[in-house]
């Protein structure tokens, strides 16, 4: 077994200090609103022209285990994913840290990432060349349905019905029309030169959650309410990790699920968070938990985002094809230094190889000891006063929407869509369907458009989307997805039909 | 307020005198001093893509032939469209805003959309790299030659589909030129870039693909490369991969990936030439090119004058085959 063999290399001093630094390093930029790990790793990687091959690969690997984790710190403290992986943390995230449970909430997040990174790390080491031919059979038709499959899960998140959460999915998707299309080349919808480069998903996440959550801050701390902050239990890191470990089926579906997305190309791992919790939300016994703060919510999506992270790599080392955003971005690193992914890495380049998974491995343990260490401190976080909280999280917005592109035009995009969710929101819609409509309408988008052109060119267009055993067990899973929907829509109209009362408001933060 | 003093305090005539000379020796001091500021560099596609990987390696050097640093910025969006629009409608005249260009892409889009830069408003400062597509086909393809898959597609018109990195790349030229020459009908689905399709190949979805050498190199064990859209073989790449004409296709190097950085028409000859001179240099430093030849990007390091030359070429030789093009062609092209 080669890793243990080079093992000891990794934890050699100064890899070990570059593990330990990017781990707390990676760990705070993925908790800063608008700092999505893609972003980490593209700002860290000229640091790495100076180190040699190893020490360089470890870094970015380890950046990219960590953010993706941080990312769940202000989407449970404050409401504000890190990323948009984190978004499916934070609809029963900050409902646990409403009900004084941050720490706790904290814990499930740490212990459940590091489980899933884990599980998607040992996918990456055992099962590479078994899955990387896998991962390549998912053509423009596959990933077609699995962006309708995402597209099904809308419904169901976080707004008052599934109606207007479909509504606002629609809308997200409308959005994401916006600018130019890669495969027409026409543009659409540009009325300014602003949006010219269409609406990127970063300024999108920031402006839909931070900014009706800044008004929402002021709001309150205007009524007196500012210093009112939530309490804070105590809890014991071991009682956390024993009730973790006993969610088997949160844990199993999460991991399942984040490896599967993450294999795929294409399909970008921010949606294994919320595809996983959707499914968890389907086979539990009270679906009725969720969003108001059921820790399962919290396991489900955070193991699924880490598990992305390894099995986001498999295409990416054997076959040069990434299979996410981010490990896009870790593949130019991977150039940078000479190393060529294909199977020469694993036997010409076989220490760098090794030494790299075995890193992942280790960080992954890392990152749960010092999410946990840093869990400690949320308190602090916690009893900043309102008007506080609410400038310096709208400082960051602003800043992390303008350092993506170094663009005024993001910011401006970013501040219209706040004002406008801010508004929104009072009538029920939430934030989650617009985001995810975004990032799926260019997935179900351009796979149409080159499935079609692919489909006229062999048998039609009808044949190639539903000929395959992928694809009829993809359109499988949406018909079944959207038939769960139904039935628990009409369920819960029956009970509404009982009781008199309204429906209480889900997403209210 | 420091040449009105003068005026006040000395005869008109010295005063005047004084003034032009400090107007005239102010501009040539704003060349002599440049640059005395880091310089922005627009990156059109987004961080960690081929362009700016490159783009960033090439770069790295600045400090040590320029006196300043060079700053990458990405503008990613429509194809390029957005960082190179951003860098005529926004960037300064005086040298500090420059980008890195790829030919064909800009300028088949001046031609093809309505862009605010064409090449009026854009001056060359020099070139680092050079990428000649390639046609290639899966492992386990039927077509192991150039005929093959040209034979194929007289028989089965418009049922041999070949992806690319986008619409207007050098890909798609390749690819339109093909057709032209052999007479036959293609189907050219364009994806958000090479990787994309360059998975597309690998995975069977597409029945071949123009793609960048250096990427296909990489990947060869799970690919055939079929031919070459250069003048000469890859010697040091690819040297048993045939060039289209020696297969008896006249396709020319027009489709060729041309990387370099340019900026805005208006700044100064002096700024312009200091700029090439260093980049030139730059470009041609022993570890810069190690490191982008490891990378497998092979290099051609150009001046000025040789690249306002290829680039009148190209601008010529593009517009020739779109306008000999179907318009209805061209048309579902660009909407379909």
């Amino acid at each position: 077994m080669e890793l243990i063999q080079y093992l000891p290399q990794v934890l050699s001093g100064w890899n070990l200090t570059i593990l330990i630094a990017g781990t707390v390093v990676g760990l705070l930029l993925g908790a800063t609103p608008g700092l999505s790990p893609t972003m980490a790793v593209a700002l860290l990687i000229p640091f790495t022209f100076q180190m040699d091959a190893t020490s360089g690969l470890i870094l970015l690997g380890v950046l990219y285990t960590a953010t993706v984790a941080g990312g769940a710190v202000s989407a449970i403290l404050v409401n504000i994913p890190g990323a948009p992986a984190n978004i499916a943390t934070m609809l029963d995230g900050h409902p646990m840290a409403r009900n004084g449970r941050a720490t706790e909430a904290l814990h499930y997040c740490f212990i459940s990432s590091g489980v899933g990174g884990v599980i998607g790390v040992l996918v990456l080491i055992f099962f590479t060349p078994l899955l990387a031919g896998f991962a390549l059979r998912f053509g423009p038709s596959e990933l077609f349905w699995i962006a309708i499959l995402g597209i099904t899960v809308i419904g169901s998140l976080g707004s008052t019905s599934v109606l207007k959460g479909l509504l606002a999915g629609a809308v997200g998707v409308w959005i994401s029309l916006i600018g130019f299309n890669p495969v027409a080349g026409t543009e659409r919808f540009v009325f300014t030169e602003h949006l010219q480069g269409g609406v990127t998903i970063i300024p999108a996440l920031i402006g839909l959650f931070a900014i009706p959550q800044v008004f929402q801050m002021v709001e309150e701390s205007r009524r007196g309410r500012g210093k009112e902050a939530f309490g804070m239990e105590q809890r014991l890191v071991w009682t956390s990790v024993v009730y973790n470990l006993s969610k088997v089926r949160a844990l199993s579906i999460g991991s399942i699920v984040g490896t599967l997305v993450g294999l795929i190309p294409g399909a970008g791992g921010q949606i294994a968070g919320l595809i996983a919790y959707d499914q968890n939300k389907k086979f539990s016994k009270n679906p009725e938990a969720f969003g108001k703060g059921e820790p399962e919510g919290v396991i489900t999506s955070e193991s699924a985002n880490n598990s992305m992270v390894g099995a986001s790599l498999v295409p990416m080392l054997s076959l040069g094809i990434p299979g996410s955003p981010t490990a896009a971005v870790l593949l130019g690193g991977l150039l940078i230094q000479g190393l060529f992914p294909g199977p020469d890495l694993f036997t010409q380049h076989a220490s760098i190889a090794w030494t790299f998974m075995g890193a992942l491995l280790v960080s992954q343990v890392l990152m749960v000891v010092f999410g946990l260490y840093i869990s400690r401190f949320s308190k602090y976080v916690i009893r900043i006063p309102k008007h506080h909280m609410a400038a310096a999280v709208a400082v960051l917005a602003v800043f992390g929407t303008y350092s993506v592109q170094n663009s005024v035009s993001d910011v401006m995009i970013m501040m219209t869509m706040g004002c406008a969710m801010y508004f929104a929101m009072r009538f029920g819609f939430g934030p989650g369907p617009v985001v995810l409509g975004i990032i799926l309408g260019p997935i179900a988008e351009t796979n149409f458009l080159q499935g079609q052109m692919l489909g006229q060119a062999m048998d039609g267009t009808f044949q190639y989307f539903f000929t395959g055993g992928i694809n009829i067990f993809l359109v499988a899973l949406c018909v079944l997805s959207i038939g769960y929907s139904i039935v628990a829509e009409f369920k819960v109209r029956s009970r509404q039909r009982g009781q008199s009362s309204g429906r209480t408001v889900e997403v209210k933060s | 307020m420091n040449n009105k003093r003068q005026l006040l305090n000395t005869p008109l005539l010295a005063g005047m005198v004084a003034g032009t000379l400090a107007v005239a020796s102010g501009a040539a001091w704003a060349a002599e001093d440049y640059p005395n500021n880091p310089i922005n560099v627009i990156v059109s596609y987004s961080a960690g893509g081929a362009t700016d990987f490159q783009a960033r390696i090439a770069t790295s050097k600045a400090e040590e032939y320029l006196g300043e640093p060079m700053v990458i910025v990405n503008r990613p969006g429509a194809g390029g469209q957005v960082g190179w629009n951003y860098l005529v409608q926004n960037g300064r005249d005086e040298g500090y805003d420059i980008a890195a260009y790829n030919v064909p892409h800009f300028i088949a889009q001046s031609q093809m959309y309505d862009t605010h830069y064409n090449l009026d408003n854009l001056e060359p400062i020099a070139n680092w790299g050079v990428d000649p597509a390639v046609l290639i086909v899966g492992r386990d393809s039927p077509f192991d030659t150039i005929d093959d898959l040209v034979e194929y597609a007289r028989e089965n018109p418009g049922r041999v589909t070949v992806s690319g990195a986008g619409l207007f790349v050098g890909h798609h030229i390749a690819t339109l030129q093909l057709e032209n020459e052999a007479g036959i009908e293609l189907r050219y689905v364009p994806t958000s870039g090479g990787v994309d399709a360059l998975r597309f190949v690998q995975g069977g979805q597409v029945m071949a693909g123009f793609n960048n050498l250096s990427d296909a190199y990489r990947s060869q064990d799970r690919l055939k490369i079929l031919g070459i859209a250069d003048l000469e073989r890859d010697e040091d790449f690819l040297p048993d991969v045939p060039t289209f004409q020696e297969a008896g296709y006249d396709i020319d190097d027009s489709s060729v990936n041309f990387r370099g950085l340019m900026t805005r028409s208006g700044v100064s000859e002096e700024i312009l030439e200091k700029l090439s001179e260093g980049a030139v240099e730059m470009f041609n430093d022993e570890e810069v090119q190690a490191q982008l030849k490891d990378g497998g990007s092979p290099m051609r390091v150009m001046g000025r004058e040789e690249l306002r030359e290829m680039w009148q070429e190209r601008h010529d030789y593009l517009e020739e085959l779109f306008a000999g093009l179907d318009p209805e062609e061209l048309e579902e092209a660009a909407e379909d």
